[in-house]
Order: structure tokens, then sequence, then C-alpha cells
């Protein structure tokens, strides 16, 4: 026995006593013995700790260890520094065991928190208003086309840009079939790398229900969120953006400030590490009018009994508890602890260390590009990108996982398995985390498919 | 004593920065970003957030932090929430860097660790339910609900209709009928009986071909198993239909009754629940959905299939429904649940369920008659009373539930479930010794006393806490939902 569970054979008896039953099992009496006869759980004994450590430890270690090669992938999950401030926080018990806080009298260090973290988000996005968060990017932006049907019921055509995260569009895919008359329909990528609003705004008409682009969208490349908007504007649609990389947002201009009328995010970048692409968070932010129909939980102010400041969850007659099948959303739960880790992340760099951050970011995977271009690597497209970028490398892409194992490096993301147009395209990420020794060993295995092309070439 | 604390926009000093990256490897040009068209460029410079130290944010936090009561400083009896101890060790676990450092696209030859402890739980949660495949994707119960029912709604169409109606027991969780709302479901309400049972002759009459599902949660939000679930899953499978369960009290079941025997085709687990992973003020948590054979077909891309004696990822599955949300779930919340099923092992999560009940059982029998039991029905992990012995005083639920935040305990789940006026819904679970039910029976007992002797001390609880009770009218009302620098 693990030893959780405190009873010694004392308590039990005296607890069998005071219920009036001789034996736990007569706890039981009313599962029929049908079930019962056959409940056995088929799995093994359990461990002591030091034996679950050892095997966890185990297990750690056949995915990477100091042997591991170095990634240079982003493509929705991105690696970024921790600071050991973040992780202390996330370790306090008092957030960690806490739930979804009910008894706002004593919820309130959640409560403040979540509400800061309202704060960050929409300033980050540009936008009036935030929920306390969502499952993760992918889900939000789901919620956010479902919300976007809410606003416009009469309206059945989603357009999604191609160069959105095609997991994500396949989320939201998935939660809008049941809605029965929806659509998808794709906006094509442009021979820049950018979305190509133009080629289907002749398109867009007024069965639209919204425009659907990421920024920076998934090869990188910061999209014409401005244009996106506008066209949708003219057509009476609402326009949704989606940042797998909302760094970004601290150097480009905000969502909101180019039309945005919903924009969420994937949160991972700020503070959580990348955990083989989860827990993440979705963020989430609309403008003031349209708060009724957001989804998710949401802490407002208020004051006590005694007009002291304090924060509750509100505006909850949106929620499944209250209005059930009539709910905005099913959410019950967010992604608390996560957000509390954005929250600190963002408290911790603030304005300042935020700015500093993303410019290392967008120099650093500037330099790599330029370093890759003089070895023969060519970028795809020439439009501005942040933090990835999409080179040609029809070698390093198909032997990629050789190259790996050979040289120590994943060089990026091999966009032909999502993308079957794409068979020679690298999807490669670089921010701080690389330094320059990692970043010679990317353009060294790159640079040798690219000499060996050149000299077939030549 | 509890220490004031602004917000951190209200904080700092401009020109402060609490941490600054790593700078630019050598050769990243210094104005690099000016090359970034004007247009694109940035528009307030980030003005409004915070410009604080080190020392301030983490001041900060553990201040707001001693504002919590939390499953660790306080018992947390929220009912149907399963608040039991998380192990400090899954916290160390889930950090080994060969987990929380693996990115989810690295080849898979890079990734079998990850992969063999995801297959070992998909494994382990198989043979808890008693059904045979099962989805880690879902990130929370209520997503797990969603996915169930899409799954569903999948085999019904496959077979020709979608089908129109979901079926849903009074006493169900509210996120069932928002679920299967969200599926474009009708939801049809099912009553329970004197006994807050659903029989099997309730569900005959309204059980037709229109009828895609039933939704249950067993044992229910009263705490009671459905002793018809057999006849119950029978009645709907004659229909055509299928069978839902919400796993959120798995903790009643183990080594007791498994699911799939039970006549079920679809769960969620709530690991955050049954499997102790933290439930971080309102998440991450992790909902895993298991499924019958005949159903597998249709759950989420990408799967886990063994390949030439290693794990992988298939993404090609032409009769998934498709993807709940990007990558593979909540990996290190999946960590964690493996970890605690690994350490306790079969029998030591058969003994969680005994001792669970057991608890449950102790208070109830302790506080019966000092509050109103709302169902007489035996009850497995949860007790559920109401306020009815007090209204005579004009003490009500809410009330009780705060005068115990000033005995040092969070309060029960309240007004939930619907089927009882003025509920209190308690749910102790397995790691909590005798003596701190006993403390918990005491304090209910003075609250009980205090409604007669003093009630407008209960009614103006909390007394002890740091605020008083909140205005939730006014928050409501005139909604201020985030910090604006002109406030300062």
């Amino acid at each position: 026995m693990s030893g959780y569970a405190p009873h010694t054979a004392a308590d039990v008896a005296a607890m069998l006593g005071a219920i009036g039953v001789d034996s736990v099992d007569a706890l039981f009496a009313q599962v029929p013995t049908s079930l019962r006869a056959r409940a056995r759980l088929e799995l093994p004994p359990g461990l002591t700790e030091p034996e679950l450590r050892q095997r966890m430890a185990a297990l750690a270690a056949r995915n990477g260890g100091p042997g591991a090669p170095v990634a240079f992938l982003g493509a929705g999950a991105y690696p970024h520094v921790v600071p050991a401030l973040v992780d202390q926080i996330l370790m306090r018990s008092e957030f960690a065991t806490a739930y979804t806080p009910y008894q706002p009298e004593v919820s309130q260090g959640t409560l403040q928190a979540v509400f800061e973290f309202q704060t960050f988000v929409a300033t980050l996005l540009g936008l009036d208003v935030a929920n306390a968060s969502m499952y993760d990017g992918a889900s939000a932006t789901a919620e956010a086309v479902l919300m976007a049907r809410r606003m416009l019921p009469g309206r059945r055509v989603v357009w999604m840009a191609r160069a959105l995260h095609p997991q994500y569009r396949a989320v939201v895919a998935t939660y809008v079939r049941s809605l029965g008359d929806v659509e998808l329909r794709e906006i094509p990528v442009a021979a820049d790398g950018r979305t190509d609003v133009a080629a289907v705004t002749d398109r867009i008409g007024s069965d639209a229900l919204c425009v659907v682009l990421g920024y920076p969208n998934v090869f990188g490349v910061i999209d014409d969120v401005a244009a996106a908007a506008a066209c949708a504007r003219a057509a009476g649609a609402l326009t949704i953006t989606v940042s797998t990389e909302p760094l970004a947002l601290a150097l480009v201009r905000s969502p909101g400030a180019l039309g945005a009328d919903i924009a969420v995010a994937e949160g991972q970048s700020f503070g959580l590490p990348v955990s083989y692409g989860g827990p993440g968070v979705g963020l989430f932010a609309t403008r003031d009018r349209h708060v009724r129909n957001m989804p998710g939980r949401i802490v407002g102010e208020t004051v006590d009994a005694q007009g002291r400041r304090g924060f509750v969850l509100t505006l909850a007659t949106r929620e499944q508890h209250i209005r059930r099948e009539r709910a905005t959303s099913n959410i019950c739960t967010n992604q608390g602890l996560c957000a509390l880790a954005v929250t600190a992340y963002l408290s911790l760099l603030g304005r300042n260390g935020l700015r500093e951050l993303a410019e290392v970011n967008y120099r650093t995977a500037h330099a790599v590009a330029a370093r890759l271009e003089a070895a023969g690597v060519p970028r795809r497209w020439r439009a501005p990108f942040f933090n990835e970028f999409v080179v040609r490398a029809p070698d390093a892409a198909a032997r990629w996982e050789a190259i790996a194992g050979e040289r120590g490096v994943i060089a990026g993301f091999p966009l032909g398995r999502w993308y079957p147009e794409l068979p020679d395209a690298l999807l490669v990420c670089a921010t701080e985390v690389h330094g320059p020794e990692q970043i010679d060993r990317l353009v060294g295995a790159l640079a040798c498919g690219g000499r060996r092309r050149r000299a077939a070439e030549g | 004593m509890l220490l004031d604390e602004p917000l951190i926009f209200e904080r700092g000093s401009p020109g402060r920065t609490g941490w600054r990256p790593p700078p630019a490897p050598d050769g990243a040009p210094d104005g690099a970003v000016e090359e970034l068209p004007a247009a694109l460029r940035r528009e307030d410079a980030l003005a409004g957030l915070p410009e604080v130290s080190e020392l301030e944010v983490l001041r900060h936090f553990v201040r707001l932090s001693q504002w919590n009561y939390s499953a660790a400083t306080t018992f947390y009896p929220l009912g149907s929430c399963t608040m039991k101890y998380n192990p400090v060790v899954n916290e160390e676990i889930a950090r080994l860097p060969g987990f929380a450092g693996l990115h989810p696209l690295v080849p898979e030859a890079f990734a079998q660790g990850a992969l063999e402890l995801l297959a070992g739980l998909e494994a382990a949660l198989a043979a808890i339910s008693g059904l045979d495949a099962v989805c880690l994707q879902p990130a929370a119960g209520a997503q797990g609900e969603l996915l169930g029912m899409q799954v569903i709604r999948a085999h019904h169409v496959a077979q020709g209709n979608p089908r129109r109606r979901v079926l849903i027991p009074a006493s169900a969780h509210g996120t069932n009928p928002a679920s299967a709302a969200l599926c474009g479901y009708e939801v049809v309400e099912v009553p329970v009986s004197a006994r807050g049972l659903l029989e099997a002759a309730a569900v005959a009459t309204v059980a037709d071909e229109s009828v895609a599902a039933l939704m249950i949660t067993n044992p229910n939000t009263l705490g009671l198993f459905e002793e018809e679930i057999e006849a119950v899953a029978a009645t709907v499978h004659a229909r055509g239909g299928l069978v839902y369960m919400d796993g959120a009290n798995m903790n009643a079941l183990m080594g007791i009754a498994k699911p799939g025997d039970m006549g079920v085709d679809v769960m969620q687990f709530n690991l955050h629940k049954t499997f102790s992973t933290p439930h971080g003020g309102g998440g991450p948590g992790a909902g895993p959905i298991a499924v019958r054979a005949v159903l597998a077909d249709y759950l989420p891309v990408p799967r886990l299939a063994r390949r030439d004696g290693r794990l992988a990822w298939l993404e090609e599955a032409p009769r998934s429904v498709g993807r709940v949300r990007s990558f593979y779930g909540n990996f290190a919340i999946l960590v964690r649940a493996f970890a605690y099923i690994a350490r306790l092992g079969g029998p030591g999560l058969e003994e969680v369920t005994r001792l669970a009940v057991l608890n449950a059982n102790y208070l109830r029998a302790r506080l019966a008659g000092v509050y109103h039991l709302a169902y007489d029905t035996p009850s497995l992990h949860e007790c559920v009373f109401s306020d009815r012995l007090l209204q005579e005083h004009d003490v009500h639920t809410l009330d009780v539930a705060k005068r115990l935040l000033d005995y040092g305990f969070y309060a029960p789940t309240i007004y939930f479930p619907l089927v009882v006026k003025g509920a209190l819904m308690i749910e102790p679970t397995e790691t909590e010794t005798k003596e701190t039910l006993d403390e918990f029976v005491a304090a209910l007992r003075a609250i009980a006393e205090e409604a007669r002797t003093d009630p407008a001390r209960v009614r103006n609880a909390p007394h002890r806490t740091r605020l008083a009770r909140l205005d939730e009218t006014r928050a409501a009302r005139r909604p201020v939902l985030r910090w604006r620098p002109s406030v300062r």
C-alpha cells in the first residue's frame, strides 16, 4: 500500500462502528454482485517511492538526456527559457491544489491572479477584455468560431487560412461539425507565404461568418491581418486571429489594432515548458461589446461587505452550471495553473524584458536564416517573419529523422507531413535557447545537403 | 496576519526589469528589428505591462497564495471534485527534463519513453474501465464529454442517422447537457425516483429510435450507485442507442464495478479527480475517454500504435472524428496520473475506493440528524445533505458554507445537485484522517447549534477570512474585468 491513505485498523473499526456495519464490503451492498464479481483490477502491484522515481527517470531518459539532439522545432510549441521564479510560484501548493474559486473569500489569491491574467491577455492582444483561459490555442480557436456563430447566427461560412496551423483547423472542424450547416472554406497561401485574402475577396459574401488566420501563421510569417479584417468587415463577418507564438506580439502590431474582433493565442511560450505538447493555455480576448457572448470563466472586480476591493467569478449566467444546455460553452475548468504561469512570467519580464526577449528571438532567427542562406539553404518565402521560417532543403527534409541521429540536430520540421505541396520545406524555429554551438550544428547539417545539391546541379 | 497586496500593475517603477533574456548570439545584427516595416510594428510599446523586480514579483505571488484555501492547507470537501492529496513526488517526476523539455514534434525514435508512458496509461485506463480503447487527448472532463458525444454521433451517422435526442437524468452534471447541446443534440431530462435513482422503467418510457445516447453519471451526483444500470443500458441498447458514462466519480468504483460490465459504451475519466493530479485553481486537468472496440475507429488522431517494435503516432484514420486539441493531450498531467497509478498499483487503487467510501459513509452517519439527509438510499463516495433543518432559523446552505470557512474548512459543493433544494454535497476522499473528519463534524454541529442560538453570526459569516462576503451582484451589473492604466 502506498501510504497516501492514512487509516489504521483501529480507525477502520471505529468508523465502521459509527456507521453500524461490520465490514467495508457491506458499504457496497447496493452494487449488483454480477458487477462486483468481475471488478478486480488487472494491474500490477504498486511501487515504493524510490522504485517509482527510478522507473519514471528511466522512461524520461529514453526521450533525451545529455545526448539528445538539439531541436529547432516550433510549429505550435516553442522552446523558451522558463525563469526559475515562475516554476517556484507554480509549486506553491496554495495555488496548485485549490480548485475553481467557488468560495471567493478564501480564493482571493487565485482570483486576483486571474484578474491580472485577463489584463495581460487583453493588453497583449490589443483588445478590451479576456477570459480566464481556455484549454489550449486550438480549442480557443474553435470556441472563437462558436462565439462568432452566436453573434451572427444566420451566417454559415467559416473562411480559414490554409496557413493556419493544421491541427487548429482540425479542431475547428471537430467543434463545428455538429452545428450541421457550417461550411469551412480555405483561403490559399500567396506566393510570399502570406494568406492570400485577395484571391477570395470576391467570394467572401453575406453568408460569411468569420475569417480566421494565424498571426504569425504556421510558416512563421507575419500575416496581413489588416487586409483580412477589411475584407471580413466589408462582408459583415468577424475577424479572428490566432497566435501560436504570442511572443511575436511584443514586436508586431496587436490583433486589436489591426481590426480583429476576437484574438486567441496559445500561451505556452509564456513560462510553460513544451512538455510534449501540453498542457498549454488558450488566451482569448475580444471587444467589450461582445463580452456576454464570450465563452469560459471570467473574473471581475467588486467589493466585500466592508467596501474592500476583491474579486469574484462573474457573468456566470453564460455558463453551463446555470444554463445547462443553453450555455455559451460546456467549459467547466480552465487552465488555472497555466494561466498563473503566464501571469507570473509576464509580470517578471514586464514591459522591458518582454520587448527585449522578442528582439532576441527576432535577431537570433534572422541571423540563423542569413547563415543558412549563405550556406545555400534559401528561405522559401520573402515575407517578414518572427522567430520561425521555412527553408528549401529537399535532402534534409527527406532524411530528417536520420540527420537527427547522425548529426545530433533536429533541423526544423518537415512541412511535407502537413502540406503535401511543400515536400522540400523545413520549418525552422530559433529562440533564445539556441546558442552559437547549436546554431553551428544546424547550419552544418543543412549546408551539407545544400552543398551536395549544388555540386550535383553544377 | 494576511498582508495586503495591490495588483501587479500598481507596483513597480518605469525602467525597472525583473528578468532579462540571454543576449542574441554573435553575428545577430543589432538593427535587425528595424527592418520590420513600421506598419507592422507594435503600436503601444507594451504600455500597461508592469516594470517590477524579481523580488517584487516573488513577494506579490507568495502573498496572493496565502489568501487561498487549498487541499494542501485545509480539508477541501468539495463534492464531485475529489480533492484528494496530490502526491508531491509526481510534481518532481513531471518536471524531469526528459518529459518537460520534450518537443511534441521530435522524431518518434527520440520520444519512445513518452510514448511508452502514454501506452501504459491507455492500458491502465482500459483495465479500470473494462472498455477496449482509450484516447488521452481531451484536456478536461468537459472536453472528454464533448469528444465522447462526437464519437457517439459519428457512430450513428455511420449507421445512416445521427439521431436527435440525448437522455440525461435530472441528477446529471451541468456539463452533460451543455456537451450534448454542443454536439447538436436535443436534451431530454429523465426524472429520478424518490430514492434518487434512475429507473429502467422511466428510461423505457422515453427511449425510442430517436435517442442517440443516454448520459449517466455513476455513482450519480447524489453519491448513489445506479442499481438498475445494467437494465437501463439494455433498454437504451435495445433501441440502438448508446450509453455515455460521466466518469467524474470513478473514485467510488475501482475494484467495485467496471463501466464496461455495466453496459457503458463510452466514458471519460477526470484524471485530476480520481488520479490525483493537482486541480491547479481550475485546471489543467485531463479527460481521457474510453470506448468499446466497436467505437474505436472514431477516436481522434493521432493514434498510438506499435510498429516495427517501437511506438509511433498514426495520423491516418478515415473514420476518426478528428482532433479536439493540438498534439497529444495534457502530457504533463498524464505523466502525473501514470505515476499515481504505478505507485498504487491495482490493489492500492482498490483500497482507495474502499477507504473513500468508508470516509464518506462515516461523515454521513455522524451528520445524519444534524443536517437533513436528502436521500436515505445508501451512498458511496459522497453524501448530500440540505439546509431543511435550519430554515426555521432563516439560515441557509450558503450561510453554512461561509461559516465553515471560519472554522478552517473549505466549503462543500453547494446548491448542487439541483434535485436537492439547498444541497450541501460532501466528498471527503480517502486521504483524510478520521481526526480531520471528526473536526469537520464538530464544526458542522457547532454551526447547526449557532443557527439556533446566534443565527446572525452564521448569516454574516465569514468573520475570520481576509475579506467578508463579496458583492457578486455588483460584479455582474457593472463588470470590471481588467485593470486599466487610467485607474492608477
